[in-house]
């Protein structure tokens, strides 16, 4: 193989000229923005209860606080997981482990 | 948009933008308040009359979303809305919105947190609340638990981040109409119109809604 | 290239990967859209309620968009690392 025509062998030469306490740094910057991707999947399941909520009155406008009560109630355990990866985000920004 | 500005020290507490953004409204929300109920008669004029229908209306919605059971807490949840409406829409009278600190909004979450952990426990009695915890299924317990807190926690987020995001956003707006050849009057009013009266209207109704509907449902 | 750089350019990907939490919110509150559109059209003197409703399940679905606007913000504006 020739010289650095490795990938792996230059991305480690490109990182080994950093402090090692930077590149920690940095990757916990992408490591808190790719936590966030938890957030597709309330935003999708709430959305869907929101839409069967909103039938759910049309078929029977008199039932409407209790709907909207199951809905949020619902709605509020869905978010868990979403307040979970906001969590790990936020540990890794401002309580980071490694520094 | 940059965090509140400090403007001194009072008993070794900062007094920040935020506090006095707060002291503010509260003098605004005193003199509506003021004017709208000065004078007061059997036969309403037309101060009144507003007046009436907003209690009437707020009244209508906790006896709905609460039960008619539960009408001793109108009051509270008709001050958290009457202030969270001033507070939201501060972008539209020039002021940093005080609920754009996270401080603000996890103190307001804080209330109604105890508010539901308290009156579980005065309805419920301690057997029962702790109780609550194992249902539907006794293995969910620790999931229950991280809910208890989830709920305050997206509360104080929501509205934190719906508040900072768009006063950062009309920020960047106003700094790119700076480099303008002519004088942009009529451009930041749709702007304004989304972010700071429907966002911040829809925001104040959701977190009154969702408080609402956490103590009732811890009462039962 | 200085690590401060390397720190800054990583935020940068990092911001713009925590926006993909966008996507989940613009699926669900579409749906729920299209079935308050449904229901409106089935029962139109509903609409007040059906849009009350509507908008309530929205502004909830919203939530989780706007964690990803703050991790992102917090990383472009208020970043810790430097």
């Amino acid at each position: 193989m020739i010289g650095d025509a490795n990938i792996v062998d230059f991305l480690l030469q490109f990182l080994g000229q950093f402090d090692g306490i930077d590149v920690i740094r940095a990757f916990s910057a992408i490591g808190a923005g790719t936590a966030m991707i938890a957030g597709v999947g309330p935003g999708i399941g709430q959305g869907f209860a929101a839409g069967k909520g909103a039938e759910a009155v049309g078929i029977r406008p008199g039932a409407q606080s209790d709907v909207i009560r199951t809905m949020l109630l619902g709605a509020a355990v869905a978010e868990t997981t979403g307040i979970y990866g906001l969590i790990v985000a936020l540990i890794l920004l401002f309580a980071n482990p490694f520094m | 948009m940059e965090g509140p500005k400090i403007y001194g020290e009072l008993f070794g507490l900062p007094i920040t933008q935020t506090l006095v953004n707060t002291w503010i409204i509260m003098a605004m929300i005193l003199v509506v308040c003021a004017i709208l109920t000065k004078n007061m008669q059997k036969r309403p004029g037309k101060a009144q009359v507003i007046a009436e229908t907003i209690v009437t209306v707020m009244d209508g919605l906790v006896g709905q979303t609460m039960g008619k059971d539960k009408m001793k807490f109108a009051p509270w949840m008709l001050a958290l809305i009457m202030f969270l409406a001033f507070a939201n829409t501060s972008g539209i009278y020039g002021l940093r919105s005080p609920t754009a600190d996270l401080n603000c909004t996890v103190g307001l979450a804080l209330m109604t947190f105890f508010m539901t952990q308290f009156y579980g426990l005065k309805s419920k009695g301690l057997g029962g609340f702790l109780k609550g915890f194992l249902e539907p299924m006794p293995f969910l317990l620790p999931i229950n638990i991280i809910g208890e807190f989830a709920n305050p926690v997206s509360l104080s987020f929501r509205l934190f981040g719906n508040m900072l995001g768009g006063g950062i956003i009309m920020a960047l707006l106003y700094s790119a109409l700076a480099g303008l050849y002519f004088f942009p009057v009529l451009i930041p009013v749709p702007f304004h119109f989304y972010f700071d009266i429907f966002s911040g209207l829809l925001q104040s109704f959701i977190f009154t809604m969702l408080s609402m509907v956490f103590i009732s449902g811890a009462m039962d």
